[in-house]
């Protein structure tokens, strides 16, 4: 059931379509974040939804009432902003009570819930602190503490984390999530960073010059990406732009190598796609025998060329003739396959994903979905 | 805009160009009450007395005096503070902020009972008295100009690198550091300038003839020329403080500061 | 000039990018030697600061046979000299407290939101310049405007009310605390300038997300975090009319008993007689002025810490 409704907004800025027509709908209890690169609009939405700007057309609605010509104040919503929102001459514990002092609530009343909201977001012991004596993370933690102490409808977070160290970010967004599912707030989240995204929403709207690209769960963005620019933002994903050749067999051809694609059956010869590939999808193994860059199937012949240590996963990019593709493994298999090691590359064709591009388009954005 | 930004800038411009108006009127007036406007001839007046050239002169020369001693003086000084005296620092900030408890009015009272005695190419000449009076004058809006204008540049490297070149000492401050700082010295200048020019407590308890001095004195006794005198005066700060704002500008140096003429 | 450009150049290029570091020096005998540098500058500070404002402090305390003495000091309690410094002290409290207020009112309508940059920095810029009016063209302008032939009270006579029926006089005490505010609201628009934008839009939005209106925005947060900056903002405003004598001197002819004027009074029209009694009125200023700046500096500490 629809709690919060972004009906068809526009924001223009002067020539600038900053929001171009968004539709979304954010169920009870629901937590959507708003996930894009910078100037796509994902703010400029939230603020919408907040108040504090007037959609040039279009509604918000909440609970089924149309609150876009409601001031921000009488909104009933709780705003968790990047940085610096907390008042710097109270205390922790006074930020917090503020939103009650001003419903006129009892001191009493105001002390025990503030109390409350520290303890649940961590901060039991640091309601006496000024922010200026608050580590970045525990600032925002409070202003968290601050947005559900007047048990708002809608809870909006405009990328609380980017400020902030990457430890403290995971570690805080689980937090974030835990406390959200508590208290079943209907949530709308911002961020660019879509590693947060995908981890604690239960959906996800990619935005992109003031539209929406695609919307729907995690899983989903993540294995189907429906637009270029939600694949090369979603993840790491290898992108060979190719032209079908055969519908009949699925086969496609990129760069002069035949790859066989499942899902080109359903295209026709000629058209121009997009094949992608996770690179979780590529099975590498130690060539025997010969090493031209050749193609079997889809099976790609080539050389590792280099190696990037994440950690558990290490991710390798292999380079064979025309084509360079990254793969990632686990870092114990990386081990035995070092740099200028021969290789092979399989994927099958049920893996691999066709997304459709202009005749004469780019398939890039231009956008590095890992740049921070 | 906001109505209540509307009223309070409404009004304050109203407070601060009423007056502006009101002398530019009476600088117009014939001197015959109740004849219609205008007139030039209090212009006019003004340009043709004797008086008003030598006491601007006057002004506009200590000023020049009062800077060149100020650069001669502070310069350096800041410079090797920030240099190799550090911790000197924060003193001498202290020290520009004395002026601000020991006014011109308190200042006068001590100058003229310390130095009574001097001779009187000291005492009783401007160029002596008035100027070292006015360098104290000029030394906070110095120092903070100056301040600021070193903090910005570094100074030790800059000073290493053309020692290492074989530069003496004072090659070093004319030739590097000074080009360096020259929208500092300037704004200060400047502000000392419109210190001087319209500095009128000392050289009226000193009996000296100033400008500021001769603004007063027609004041009192021409009622219309002086219209003509004090807008004439305006224009005068006007251009320092518009030279100091062009010259900050141009460097991205910090918003105008306030000297006192009171 | 080439020259000069050359050099520098040079010197900047060759300055190798090492970190900052104080001058380390071998050994003590250097650090007298740096000190000497500074010798011209202290002693110019001595000679014509430190000794006059010495012989005002001590000359208040001598009597003419220069022996130690309170009785100039006592003196200052009495009439007309105690008269002097409660108008002194009211004119300054008076163009401070609303030079702040409507300073800071002018100032915020220039620089909130939804007012046009332009009219921020031609305020700033006004602000730059009239704060260093003052002295006798102010006088005069200010003459020229409410004055007896003012420009204003003609305009008003001819709309049939007369200022001065109504006991409106300019050269007064309150005709100088409105001539005041013509260089108090400038200082005061560039002093509380940077504080305003100081204060960050997170918290308006929040305060206002949070359900307060405008007016208690500024009660519980604004305000507040402003009040150091405020406060620091009157004293200042305070000590600059406090120390003022130019405009004053001239608007009034020396007539309004305010400290400044009694004190020239003694140098220009032989009014007083007895020098020590016009360095007991200047200790009497300093003593003023020196609390003023004792209350000032841990102000403007405290409005730095808030303003990270």
């Amino acid at each position: 059931m629809t709690y919060l409704r972004l009906e068809n907004l526009h924001r223009d800025f002067g020539t600038v379509k900053a929001l171009n027509g968004i539709n979304i709908d954010v169920g009870e209890g629901e937590f959507l974040s708003l996930l894009g690169p910078s100037g796509c609009g994902k703010t400029t939405a939230l603020r919408l939804v907040a108040g504090f700007d007037r959609p040039n057309a279009g509604r918000i609605i909440v609970d089924g009432k149309d609150v876009t010509n409601v001031s921000p104040n009488k909104r009933d919503m709780g705003m968790v902003f990047q940085a610096y929102s907390l008042f710097p001459n109270m205390t922790a514990r006074q930020n917090v009570e503020f939103g009650l002092r001003i419903r006129g609530k009892h001191r009493s009343e105001r002390g025990s819930k503030a109390g409350d909201l520290l303890e649940l977001v961590g901060l039991g012991h640091a309601g006496d602190r000024f922010p200026h004596q608050l580590s970045g993370g525990m600032q925002q933690r409070v202003a968290l503490a601050r947005a559900l102490a007047i048990e708002p409808r809608v809870l909006l977070l405009d990328e609380p984390l980017s400020a902030l160290d990457a430890k403290v970010r995971v570690q805080l967004r689980e937090e974030i999530r835990r406390i959200q599912l508590e208290l079943g707030i209907t949530t709308l989240y911002v961020t660019h960073d879509q590693e947060e995204a995908l981890a604690i929403s239960d959906h996800v709207a990619v935005m992109y010059g003031g539209v929406i690209e695609q919307m729907g769960s995690p899983a989903e963005m993540y294995t189907t990406p429906a637009t270029p620019f939600v694949a090369e933002f979603i993840g790491t994903m290898n992108r060979l732009e190719a032209r079908v050749v055969d519908p009949a067999t699925g086969e496609v051809e990129h760069a002069g190598l035949r790859l066989h694609v499942d899902a080109a059956r359903q295209r026709s010869a000629g058209e121009r796609v997009l094949v992608l590939i996770r690179p979780e999808s590529l099975e590498i193994q130690a060539a025997g025998g010969d090493a031209n860059g050749g193609v079997d199937g889809n099976v790609f012949r080539g050389e590792v060329i280099t190696q990037t240590f994440l950690g558990p996963v290490t991710r390798v990019k292999v380079v064979g003739g025309e084509l360079a593709l990254t793969a990632d493994m686990s870092t114990a298999r990386a081990a035995a396959l070092p740099i200028g090691s021969s290789v092979v590359a399989r994927v099958p064709s049920g893996d691999l994903r066709l997304l459709s591009l202009p005749e004469d388009g780019m398939a890039s954005v231009g956008v590095d979905p890992d740049a921070e | 805009m906001a109505p209540s930004a509307y009223l309070w800038l409404g009004l304050a411009a109203i407070y601060f160009i009423l007056p502006l108006y009101a002398t530019l009127a009476f600088s117009l007036k014939k001197n015959v009450a109740g004849a219609p406007c205008c007139t030039l001839a209090n212009y006019s007046w003004v340009i043709h007395n004797s008086d008003f050239w030598h006491t601007i002169k006057v002004s506009f020369v200590l000023a020049i005096e009062t800077i060149v001693i100020s650069l001669i003086l502070f310069v350096p000084t800041i410079y090797w503070v920030h240099l190799k005296l550090p911790r000197l620092r924060p003193v001498i900030a202290f020290l520009a902020l004395i002026p601000f408890v020991v006014p011109p009015i308190v200042m006068v009272v001590g100058l003229l009972r310390v130095f009574q005695g001097t001779p009187h190419w000291f005492y009783g000449e401007p160029w002596g008295f008035l100027a070292a009076a006015y360098v104290i004058l000029a030394f906070p809006y110095m120092f903070f100009s100056l301040d600021a204008g070193f903090r910005a540049i570094d100074v030790h490297t800059l000073t290493e690198a053309s020692q290492s070149l074989g530069a003496s000492w004072p090659t070093t401050l004319v030739k590097v550091i000074l080009p360096n700082i020259r929208a500092a010295a300037l704004a200060g200048s400047f502000l000392a300038l419109a210190i001087v020019m319209g500095e009128f407590t000392i050289a009226n308890l000193a009996a000296f003839h100033t400008f500021p001095i001769f603004l007063q004195y027609v004041n009192e006794s021409a009622g219309f020329p002086a219209g003509a005198l004090t807008l004439l005066s305006f224009m005068i700060t006007w251009a320092a403080m518009g030279s100091l704002l062009l010259v900050g500008r141009r460097r991205g140096g910090r918003g105008a500061m306030i000297a006192g003429t009171r | 000039m080439a020259d000069e450009s050359r050099f520098v150049t040079l010197a900047s290029n060759a300055a190798a990018p090492q970190a900052l570091r104080p001058d380390v020096t071998s050994g003590r005998r250097r650090l007298p030697l740096a000190w000497l540098a500074t010798v011209p500058f202290f002693a110019y500070t001595i000679a014509f600061l430190f000794l006059p404002a010495g012989s005002v402090l001590i000359g208040a305390f001598q009597d003419n046979e220069n022996k130690a003495t309170f009785a100039n000091i006592r003196l200052l309690f009495h009439h007309p000299y105690i008269d002097a410094y409660r108008t002194s002290i009211e004119i300054s409290l008076v163009t401070a407290v609303l030079g702040a207020v409507f300073g800071l009112l002018i100032a915020y309508a220039a620089i909130r939101d939804g007012t046009p940059k332009f009219i921020r920095s031609g305020l700033t810029t006004f602000a730059g310049v009239a704060a260093n009016f003052g002295g006798i063209p102010l006088a005069f302008a200010w003459i020229a405007t409410l004055g007896p032939l003012g420009v204003v009270t003609t305009w008003l006579r001819r709309a049939g009310w007369d200022p001065t029926e109504h006991g409106f006089q300019l050269f007064s005490k309150t005709g100088v605390e409105l001539v005041y505010m013509y260089f108090q609201l400038p200082l005061m628009i560039l002093v509380i300038a940077p504080a305003i934008d100081g204060l960050r839009k997170e918290w308006r939005e929040a305060a206002s997300n949070l359900g307060a209106k405008q007016w208690q925005f500024w009660r519980y947060v604004g305000i507040p975090v402003l009040m150091p900056s405020l406060l620091g903002a009157v004293i200042l405003l305070f000590g600059n009319a406090f120390a003022a004598y130019a405009t004053a001197y001239s608007l009034t002819s020396g007539t309004v008993n305010i400290v400044p004027v009694l004190i020239g009074a003694y140098y220009t029209g032989n009014v007083l007689d007895n020098p020590h009694l016009a360095q007991a009125l200047a200790f009497g200023m300093f003593v003023v002025l020196a609390v003023m700046m004792l209350l000032y500096i841990p102000l403007q500490r405290r409005a730095a810490r808030w303003a990270k």
